[in-house]
């Protein structure tokens, strides 16, 4: 039972993490819990979808589907975490105020809202796809037990989605002033991460070269098996061995979104003088 | 839609591959065989066969993989170059049992 849970639970703490920072990150776009549950929905729907078509899937490129579907899911994910970051930085201190009116801010947030429905939606689909195959294939075996792991995998399940809710409550606590700027740096490194996991999916599917592998191994002080190592995985992207070609991307994705979110400020401040003059 | 146009897209890429083959075979939750040696500084494919109704995942810390393969079903993964040494793995649905190591030398 217990080692149902601890699976169970390090599959849901990914999606939950992604999931607490993104709707911390959209705060005070309008309508966006309908978004949000929605996103849950299609990705909970996605994941039985994907769960029973797993041979399908897998069959797909010669044998590599699996990993060219996770980097796909993850690619898009990354784009729209990217696009999040660089509307927030032009948008985000009005929204923030409340400076705008009421009907501009419905408009510009629809897209938002879109993003958070992409994000939630694949996020649960990734992880929630390989939940189900687990509990299918314990719901599947015969004898005993099956019904105290599903209940252990049920707890996993709750203390995963129990992370989630205090990264968003926590997240919440944060002053306004510094509110968009510390959940713009945390969904950047998000992004950066699932850069990185993607990949690594490629590389194990040998459509890119590893470049150095592992580049380094910290896997003795920090084990991506324990809870921190899990936490820093999801949260930063953390690989206790990760391939040169893993950190080349995370460094890319790191530098690109940066750059447009600065570029995008930048214009802001400009629009801002000019309106001034 | 949209994605099964890209992997048709990424197709091509994945003609100029296998190095050399290695076969792993599920059956009632172990692996067989339990050591398996690979040569070391060389790219190899690993084919695993899941000969349960039910599925598993192939996973290794120290081989920075990890890969579902569905019941009845097939995987290939691709690990290395690796240095000499032991890299164990196990299948992550069936801990207790499925436990393995590769061993490269």
């Amino acid at each position: 039972m217990f080692g149902t849970a601890i699976i169970v639970f390090r599959e849901v703490l990914e999606a939950a993490i992604i999931i607490g920072i993104v709707s911390a990150a959209t705060r005070g776009v309008p309508g966006r819990m309908r978004w949000l549950v929605a996103g849950l929905t299609v990705g909970l729907v996605g994941s039985v979808i994907v769960a029973a078509s797993t041979d399908v899937i897998a069959s797909l490129a010669s044998g590599v589907g699996q990993e060219l579907f996770n980097a796909i899911v993850l690619g898009i994910a990354v784009l729209m975490l990217a696009w999040h970051n660089v509307w927030m930085s032009s948008h985000g201190a009005e929204l923030a105020n409340k400076a705008r009116n009421v009907g501009a801010s419905i408009r510009e947030g629809r897209s938002e809202c879109s993003i958070l429905l992409v994000v939630v939606g694949l996020a649960v689909l990734r992880e929630g796809s390989e939940t189900v195959l687990f509990l299918y294939g314990i719901a599947a075996s015969e004898g005993g037990g099956a019904r105290e792991m599903l209940f252990g995998g049920l707890i996993g399940a709750f203390a995963g989605v129990a992370v989630g809710c205090s990264i968003y409550a926590g997240l919440l606590r944060i002053p306004m002033r510094w509110f968009f700027a510390a959940t713009g740096a945390l969904v950047l490194l998000l992004a950066a991460g699932m850069a990185s996991t993607a990949a690594h999916f490629l590389i194990q599917a040998d459509l890119i070269p590893s470049l150095t592998s592992p580049l380094w191994d910290t896997s003795s002080a920090l084990p991506e098996n324990g809870l921190p190592g899990m936490l820093l995985h999801s949260l930063i992207g953390y690989d206790a061995r990760p391939a040169g070609m893993q950190v080349i991307f995370y460094v890319a994705v790191l530098a690109v979104i940066g750059l447009g979110m600065k570029l995008a400020g930048k214009t802001r401040n400009s629009i801002k003088v000019i309106g001034a003059i | 839609m949209k994605n099964a146009y890209l992997i048709l897209l990424l197709l091509p890429l994945t003609v100029f591959a296998a190095d050399a083959d290695y076969t792993l075979v599920i059956k009632e939750h172990r692996f067989e065989p339990v050591e398996l040696s690979i040569p070391a500084g060389k790219k190899v494919k690993l084919r695993i066969e899941n000969k349960d109704a039910t599925p598993e995942e192939f996973e290794s810390y120290s081989l920075n993989r990890e890969k579902v393969i569905s019941g009845y079903g097939n995987a290939t993964i691709y690990v290395g170059p690796l240095e000499p040494g032991r890299y164990p793995f196990f299948g992550e649905f069936n801990k207790a049992t499925a436990q393995g190591v590769i061993i490269v030398k």
